[in-house]
């Protein structure tokens, strides 16, 4: 009796909150969909259109590979650096890449793209030092961009996997080398299957950081290298053309989209190498 | 499945400034179940991982039936190892921890499923193939580990403390049948422990360690009743040192002369080390003891009695007499005519050092 009122008493208590999150989460979402399909005061889908076509579409099609480039290796890069971290046997290390990397991690916008152009920019000082302007280096290209992301990213990726290194059990690894497991077949067998949830959710998180980025990049690339943030804030902003702004609206809906998508990859891979956690 | 003869030889290992080993000897009979006792950091999981290869010696080798192992990886070593807990790999279920040795060898996926079924009937686990490592009680888990140890069939099982995360009772149940199934297999054990009733009951001999060595080694009723050193004789059970005074071949004590157990002692004045159990105690008013403390554990209860001479003595009594025994009663207290144990007495001082009646 008395527990069946505290239960229903606990439901209640969860409303307020719930409903602020729906219409805080809901109401942006409604103007986004709103704005993408009306055009000049009539329902249509041609912002959408649109947001597919030309331009528009090979910036999205950029950020997707810039974003999907610096998960993976962003992802790669930081697991190595981790495990090296992980396994060293100087605590002070240890604690000194994971505060940097603290740091780091949320080190961007336009700081981020002044630290890079005043070091590896056109006139920076490694490139001066070393003469890399007469070896063709640029780093307002593509590539240069990547590099600045992974500046963020590997960081990110230490900072989510290393407690799940840190959760492999030594007993682990002597069982399997007690059971004739070589250091590979360790890592084929068990360590990489239990890493996989962490080291999944480090990448998406990546994915995200990448795509959703754009100070840094507008102050480094300008429009250089096409991605779809910065074609949003031009159209926002009317750089290009007046009138676009619904444009805008459905390229962030684009963008939602590909989040979405990403979800529905991840999602399902994640249940299943986390399956013998349930 | 035969066991194998192991041999430490001056087994050697250093920590920086820490001594694990320091020369440890031993030799393992094949198919003998010996268990490793000692205190705390006295070395014990150093000997063992020495053997499963998880840890290098300085000096000294460790030998398989003859052969030197000491340099051989330890994924070649024919040693199956359980360790102290939370060792299952907890992305497999329980069939897949088992039969992973015969998945690392490329096993066909329906003999390995065979073989794990039938290790795991082994272990008294027949359904619980498909369950995750976190789906299994604690007892389970390791009788899931043992299987898995057991599954190349090794000719030497490794335990190391492969029971202190389980609660008492099943404990005993699963010591039991580790040692039924050791028995079976005849397979050369050696199982590490700091609890003195687990070593005592089911081992065929006892390793006593002591600070990276060898202390004694021997069966547990010679253990038990002849320790060999002061130190065994105070880490295995509890031990009453009693002054006596040593006339030719027996030692008066408590008013009692008793046969001198083994050489007798050049000294007059001696220790005479009697466990609790060999101690008589009897409610009488006119007693010279007092009963200090009573502590019960079911079967028994230990007093500890002060007698006239200022000394402290610990008793044994029946459990179901103990409410005779309360604290303050009068006692009078004999020993069992039997063949005591003596040793030269210590400088003054140090003599009177009765254990606690709670250390076991
Ligand atoms: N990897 C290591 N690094 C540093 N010191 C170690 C290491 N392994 C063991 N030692 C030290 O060596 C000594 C023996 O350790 P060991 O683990 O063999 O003891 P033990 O007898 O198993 O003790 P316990 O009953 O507590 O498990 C201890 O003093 C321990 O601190
Ligand atoms: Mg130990």
């Amino acid at each position: 009796m008395r527990d069946s009122r505290t239960r229903s008493k606990g439901r209640w208590a969860a409303a307020p909150l719930l409903v602020f999150a729906v219409i805080v989460f809901g109401v942006p979402m409604l103007v986004l969909l709103g704005g993408t399909f009306t055009k000049e005061g009539t329902l249509s889908t041609a912002n959408l259109t649109e947001s597919l076509q030309g331009a528009y579409l090979t910036a999205l099609v950029g950020s997707v590979k810039i974003s999907a480039l610096v998960a993976v290796l962003g992802g790669v890069l930081g697991t190595f650096l981790a495990q090296a971290v992980v396994t060293s046997r100087f605590r002070a290390l240890r604690e000194a890449v994971l505060t940097a990397s603290g740091v780091l991690a949320n080190f961007g916008g336009v700081p981020l793209a002044f630290a890079w152009i005043a070091t590896l920019g056109n006139s920076g000082v490694v490139t001066t030092t070393l003469g890399l302007g007469q070896h063709g280096w640029n780093l307002y290209n593509f590539w240069g961009l990547t590099l600045v992301y992974l500046y963020f990213s590997i960081p990110l990726q230490v900072l989510t996997v290393v407690p799940a290194l840190d959760g492999l059990r030594p007993q682990w690894r002597e069982a399997a080398q007690n059971n004739g497991a070589s250091t590979w077949q360790f890592w084929r067998y068990v360590g990489i299957p239990v890493l996989t949830p962490a080291l999944l959710g480090g990448v998406v998180l990546l994915f995200g950081g990448a795509f959703s980025a754009y100070a840094t990049a507008q102050a480094m690339v300008g429009s250089t290298v096409p991605l779809v943030t910065l074609k949003i804030a031009d159209a926002l902003t009317g750089n290009v053309l007046i009138g676009h702004e619904n444009v805008a609206l459905a390229l962030s809906l684009d963008m939602i989209v590909v989040a979405g998508l990403v979800m529905a990859v991840y999602l399902p891979l994640q249940r299943r190498s986390a399956r013998w956690l349930r | 499945m035969n066991g194998a003869r192991v041999e430490f030889r001056g087994l050697r290992r250093r920590f920086g400034s820490t001594v694990a080993l320091d020369g440890l000897d031993l030799t393992v009979e094949p198919g003998e179940l010996i268990a490793l006792l000692g205190p705390s950091g006295c070395g014990k999981t150093t000997a063992l991982r020495c053997l499963a290869g998880f840890e290098q010696p300085d000096e000294g080798e460790v030998l398989v039936d003859g052969a030197d192992i000491t340099r051989v990886p330890a994924n070649r070593r024919d040693a199956g190892m359980v360790f102290q807990s939370y060792s299952l790999f907890p992305n497999l279920n329980a069939r897949d921890n088992v039969g992973f040795g015969l998945r690392v060898r490329k096993a066909p996926a329906a003999k390995r499923h065979a073989r794990a079924q039938e290790l795991l009937e082994l272990v008294g686990l027949p359904s619980v193939g498909d369950r995750y490592p976190h789906q299994l009680s604690g007892g389970q888990q390791q009788r899931v580990a043992l299987a898995r140890a057991l599954a190349l069939e090794p000719r030497v099982l490794l335990l190391d403390e492969p029971l202190s995360a389980l609660d008492a009772k099943v404990r005993v149940t699963l010591r039991e049948e580790i040692r039924r199934l050791q028995l079976s297999l005849g397979i050369t054990t050696i199982f590490v422990t700091h609890d003195q009733e687990e070593a005592l009951s089911m081992a065929d001999r006892v390793a006593v360690l002591r600070e990276g060595r060898l202390e004694q080694v021997a069966d547990p009723a010679t253990l038990y009743d002849r320790p060999a050193t002061p130190f065994v004789a105070e880490f295995v059970g509890a031990m009453n040192h009693l002054p006596g005074l040593v006339s030719g071949d027996r030692v008066t004590v408590l008013g009692q002369t008793l046969p001198v157990e083994g050489p007798s002692p050049d000294a007059a004045r001696v220790d005479v080390l009697v466990r609790p159990e060999a101690v008589l105690v009897t409610p009488d008013g006119e007693g010279d003891g007092i009963v200090m403390v009573s502590s019960f554990r079911g079967s028994t209860a230990r007093l500890r009695v002060r007698l006239g001479d200022g000394n402290e003595v610990l008793a044994d009594v029946p459990g179901h007499d103990s409410a005779r025994f309360a604290p303050g009663t009068a006692v009078r207290v004999g020993l069992v005519e039997r063949p005591v144990l003596v040793s030269a007495r210590p400088e003054a001082g140090a003599a009177a050092a009765v254990p606690e009646p709670d250390v076991v």
